[in-house]
């Protein structure tokens, strides 16, 4: 698995990007979207959305099934991944570019620091 | 979890494995689902499906015997020819779908799901009291892979230097590939023309090597279930079960109008619901078990399997919905997470043929 040293992680599989002026990226891991197997649909939030850390906000949809997607920190969601309404099969091919989600302007940008570092999100995948 | 004689093949195709009614069984390989879905509908692929289960039906009255316990009538079907048929409970619903091969007069092959071997196995035994037949778990002593798709044929023809033009849809026939007997039937479940291959388990691998080494993709069982729903086959524990009277699917051909198991409770009932396709209109994918409900909102049924056809790109499902709305073309609603998306009835087969 793929696991890029500067992106933060959680449990449920997805990583976020350093804080940019308060603002940071969402997506899922290569681990995720290696399980999920063929990406085919993706439901995203409204740009606008308050959420909790741990909420429920997205849903990827594989040929299989449907897996909830968490935001990782609390904040208001303020862009969505449009692209991928046309080409959710980037997930796939580029989890951590092409394949964001949304963007979170974060409530608390040092919270990112406590979120699972690489070598121990893989661990915790490797758990799964 | 029981594992077919292909599992270190899967394996070293780097197979994906799950647990599937207590066998070990690729649900993909690393190309995935959409590629191997469109390796059949375009080519040809090929599934390990040795886990499902052989019951061998022999007997003076062996004609009489399963046209009592199946739907279908046993007694139309000739020597080397298949035929799809149901096995009845006794409330007018269903223990398991099955394919059943004449061997020969007294003698025939039925082929059930893996997680229904025993009770089907069960059923056919109380059954047969009164019957001059002996039944058989047979699982054991075969290996079934399915060669599908429309290079299918020609890939077999040269493995086995034999000529399969003449072989028609649900006759089989005998044939070498790499020294190996093979009872190979024409039939399967994609849709697509194939073959289903009888082997004996130890040489399973060799055939299937053959078969890769030939072209035909690996397939798991991830693509089976999309090539089955897209093609509007049932599939046991989505479409058909317990209490799934057929007479209300697509599939009530298959109930020939004869004295059989059950015949009284399913026979003159109305469920007053059909099992109909569907076609979603609006964005989003419909699943097992997702409500179905008028343009108003007044629940009419629910989604027995759904996904997004890897062939159209459009998403497709089979539900139950209330008689009143299952004649084609009519409208209804899939609620998806909380969500109301329209939906067209259609009938199956979900792409031109």
């Amino acid at each position: 698995m793929h696991t890029p040293d500067s992106l933060r992680y959680v449990r449920s599989h997805e990583w976020a990007s350093a804080p940019d002026d308060g603002v940071v990226t969402v997506g899922i891991s290569d681990f995720a979207q290696d399980q999920l197997g063929d990406v085919v649909f993706v439901e995203l939030p409204d740009v606008g959305r308050q959420v909790a850390a741990g909420e429920a906000i997205a849903v990827v949809e594989s040929v299989k099934t449907a897996s909830d997607i968490y935001a990782p920190l609390a904040g208001e969601v303020v862009a969505v991944n449009e692209g991928l309404e046309d080409a959710p099969e980037t997930i796939n091919s580029a989890p951590y570019e092409g394949g964001w989600l949304f963007k979170l302007r974060v409530d608390d940008p040092s919270a990112w620091d406590g979120l699972l570092d690489a070598a121990g999100y893989e661990a915790v995948a490797e758990a799964d | 979890m029981q594992r077919t004689p292909l599992y270190e093949a899967h394996e070293a195709l780097g197979a994906r494995i799950v647990d599937f009614a207590g066998w070990a069984m690729p649900i993909q390989y690393p190309s995935g689902i959409n590629h191997e879905h469109l390796a059949v509908r375009q080519d040809v692929g090929v599934f390990d499906v040795s886990h499902m289960g052989e019951l061998r039906v022999r007997g003076a009255d062996a004609v009489p015997f399963l046209r009592w316990s199946t739907l279908n009538d046993a007694g139309k079907l000739r020597v080397g020819r298949g035929q799809y048929s149901m096995l009845p409970n006794d409330q007018g619903g269903l223990v398991d779908d099955l394919y059943l091969y004449r061997d020969a007069d007294d003698d025939f092959l039925v082929v059930a799901n893996a997680g229904n071997v025993d009770v089907v196995d069960g059923q056919l035994r109380r059954l047969s009291e009164g019957f001059d037949v002996v039944i058989e778990d047979e699982s054991e002593r075969w290996a079934l892979i399915a060669i599908q798709g429309p290079g299918a044929a020609l890939l077999l023809e040269r493995l086995s230097s034999s000529d399969l033009a003449a072989v028609r849809k649900n006759q089989t026939v005998d044939v070498h590939v790499g020294g190996c007997p093979v009872r190979l039937a024409r039939t399967g479940y994609t849709g697509e023309d194939g073959f289903e291959a009888f082997i004996a388990p130890a040489d399973a691998v060799a055939v299937w090597d053959l078969v890769v080494e030939a072209g035909a993709a690996p397939c798991g069982l991830g693509a089976r279930d999309t090539l089955r729903l897209e093609a509007g086959f049932p599939l046991y524990g989505h479409e058909l079960g317990p209490d799934t009277n057929p007479l209300a699917t697509p599939f009530a051909w298959v109930v020939k109008d004869k004295p059989f198991f059950g015949r009284e409770a399913m026979w003159g009932a109305e469920p007053g619901k059909r099992l109909v396709g569907l076609r979603l209109d609006g964005r989003g994918i419909a699943r097992q078990g997702y409500e179905v409900t008028d343009e108003r909102g007044t629940p009419l049924g629910e989604v027995t399997s759904g996904t997004l056809s890897p062939l159209t790109r459009e998403a497709i499902a089979m539900a139950w919905v209330r008689t009143s709305h299952a004649e084609p073309g009519s409208v209804v609603q899939v609620l998806i997470r909380g969500q109301a998306v329209r939906a067209t009835v259609v009938v199956p087969p979900f792409y031109g043929r």
